[in-house]
């Protein structure tokens, strides 16, 4: 294959600085000593990262995101990993249908998703609830966990099960000795791929959150239709730092371009 | 998935029983839920009595007709299409450099592009505001030192500025796109028309764009079609007034109260979408029908 020559070299370059600065802008900016929206010119200071402290609905905001994914991903991989397992072992009428159905949320607009859930949890009478929230998240998650979770059980070595069950281990303890541990590296990355999308989610969120379950995005939105400062750039900084320490992770775990190229194509 | 053994009836039974939570969840969660918005869209709505329950095309009507919505739909699917043509335009040529590079480059390149894809929206669209910032922003700052302008352009609050940013958050998913198609593709191919003659142009040309056009043609659908529901970026680089469909039904949701008019915005735009990717993809396939046997 031929190299690339110093063109493409430059059109590369420029290309990675754009898309790299405004993430670095922010985490300079979050380190400025200043008062003001300022780029950190002689030293470096904390004191916009300290200042979070002074600002609890930032900090609760922060404990709201963590709980919802962590919880919303759990559940979505409780529902996925039965769902996975049926859909890549057995072919059943339907069975292409509900994989559509399943993989549905990636399609719809996630304005339409919040939209719905209101006027759904509304109506129900669950509106503003943390409750409602976990559901919808529930939902929203579900393909991501579904996806890498089937990803693993599509690829597995069906030959130890057999062998397990020739040797006599029941359904619970096929399952949880040998098909479990077969397909954990999926399933604990859709857990972390969906903990991410929830933690990151503000377009649905922001229908269904009230002051008492903002989640960090939703709150770190509404300060930034106010006013930008450096405090919201240091509160930004802490959460790229947070998503990268769950990407380095996942890259460990799964590989990273595996988990990226599930994410890709939506809904097919 | 289609190497699953074929079932008899205690197996269907089984996978049923094994997706019957996850069904129930779905149906209960989300068809219902999106039913009810549909209907909702057909309901009255005013000031003083709220939402009324009642059969009318009052929204529809309203939607249809009033050249607010016209301009609102339209600027929405302006500013989808050029964030789509600018991520095909720079995304697909960066995928290719990025598919000729060494092994270790390679992956830590893709890593540094992709990995943005997961960082929150609303950090990378504070990035933006904070780089075009007013008139002495650092985007300004830049194009006027390289003596590109002469005067402060406007990026805030502007189209320009929505487009410009919101081709940023896309970006990745156009790259993965082309790159994906990129991987199906024998690089002997472009040997052989260089041993036969080919100058660089007509490689790229006659070879590999070719070739990697479904890549491209598959990612600019999935743009268009986030760009078209963005929220976060024309909200905060937009303000309050430039709308598009997703800022617009929010406010007739949380600051309107007018929910029926919101509903409608909401069904319009997703119905616009499933036809436009729906239409696309068929298209798409039967153009390439070889590429995706």
């Amino acid at each position: 294959m031929r190299t690339n020559g110093p063109l493409a070299l430059i059109f590369h370059t420029i290309f990675v600085v754009i898309m790299l600065a405004p993430i670095l802008v922010v985490c300079l900016v979050a380190f400025t000593p200043e008062g003001y929206l300022s780029l950190p010119t002689t030293s470096f200071s904390l004191r916009w990262f300290r200042t979070i402290a002074n600002y609890p609905e930032f900090v609760h905001a922060f404990w709201v995101s963590l709980g919802l994914g962590a919880l919303s991903s759990l559940v979505a991989v409780l529902f996925a990993v039965p769902a996975a397992l049926a859909i890549a072992r057995y072919s059943f009428r339907g069975r292409d249908t509900l994989a559509a159905l399943f993989l549905s949320p990636l399609m719809i607009p996630h304005v339409v998703l919040g939209i719905a859930f209101l006027r759904f949890f509304t109506a129900i009478g669950i509106g503003g609830s943390f409750a409602g929230l976990l559901v919808a998240h529930v939902v929203v998650v579900f393909p991501f966990a579904l996806r890498l979770t089937l990803a693993a059980a599509t690829g597995m070595d069906r030959s130890i099960e057999m062998a397990a069950v020739s040797l006599g281990a029941g359904d619970w303890t096929l399952f949880r000795r040998v098909t479990l541990p077969l397909i954990l590296p999926g399933v604990i990355s859709g857990w972390a791929l969906a903990f991410i999308q929830s933690f990151d989610d503000l377009t649905m969120t922001v229908f269904l959150a009230t002051p008492g379950t903002e989640t960090l995005p939703v709150r770190m939105f509404l300060y930034i239709q106010d006013n930008i400062d450096p405090l919201v750039t240091s509160v930004s900084a802490s959460v790229i730092a947070i998503t990268m320490t769950a990407l380095i992770l996942l890259d460990r775990f799964y590989g990273l371009d595996r988990v990226l190229a599930g994410k890709n194509d939506p809904g097919r | 998935m289609s190497a699953a053994p074929a079932t008899d009836g205690r197996d269907a039974r089984t996978a049923w029983l094994l997706t019957a939570p996850a069904l129930m969840l779905f149906v209960g969660v989300l068809v219902i839920p999106l039913a009810m918005t549909v209907m909702l869209s057909f309901h009255d709505w005013g000031q003083y009595k709220g939402i009324e329950p009642v059969f009318i095309l009052k929204n529809w009507h309203e939607v249809a007709t009033d050249p607010y919505f016209a301009e609102m739909f339209w600027r929405t699917f302006r500013i989808a299409l050029l964030t789509t043509l600018i991520t095909a335009v720079l995304g697909a040529p960066e995928a290719y450099i990025l598919n000729r590079m060494s092994g270790r480059w390679k992956s830590f390149f893709l890593l540094v592009i992709l990995g943005p894809l997961l960082i929150s929206v609303v950090a990378r669209t504070l990035g933006w505001a904070l780089l075009f910032g007013g008139n002495n922003g650092l985007v300004n700052k830049l194009l006027m030192s390289l003596g590109l302008i002469g005067s402060p352009l406007p990026f805030m609050f502007t189209e320009t500025g929505v487009v410009i940013a919101l081709a940023h958050v896309m970006m990745p998913f156009m790259v993965l796109s082309v790159w994906a198609a990129l991987q199906r593709v024998d690089p002997q191919i472009e040997n052989a028309a260089l041993s036969l003659g080919a100058g660089p142009f007509t490689i790229i040309r006659r070879i590999v764009l070719p070739q990697i056009m479904p890549g491209v043609l598959s990612g600019a659908i999935i743009v268009f079609s986030l760009s078209a529901s963005a929220f976060a970026t024309p909200a905060i680089i937009g303000g309050r007034r430039l709308k598009v469909a997703a800022t617009l039904a929010y406010d007739e949701f949380l600051n309107t109260l007018n929910w029926p008019l919101g509903a409608a915005v909401a069904v319009l735009l997703l119905v616009a979408l499933v036809l436009i990717v729906v239409g696309s993809n068929a298209l798409i396939e039967r153009r390439y029908a070889e590429v995706f046997r």
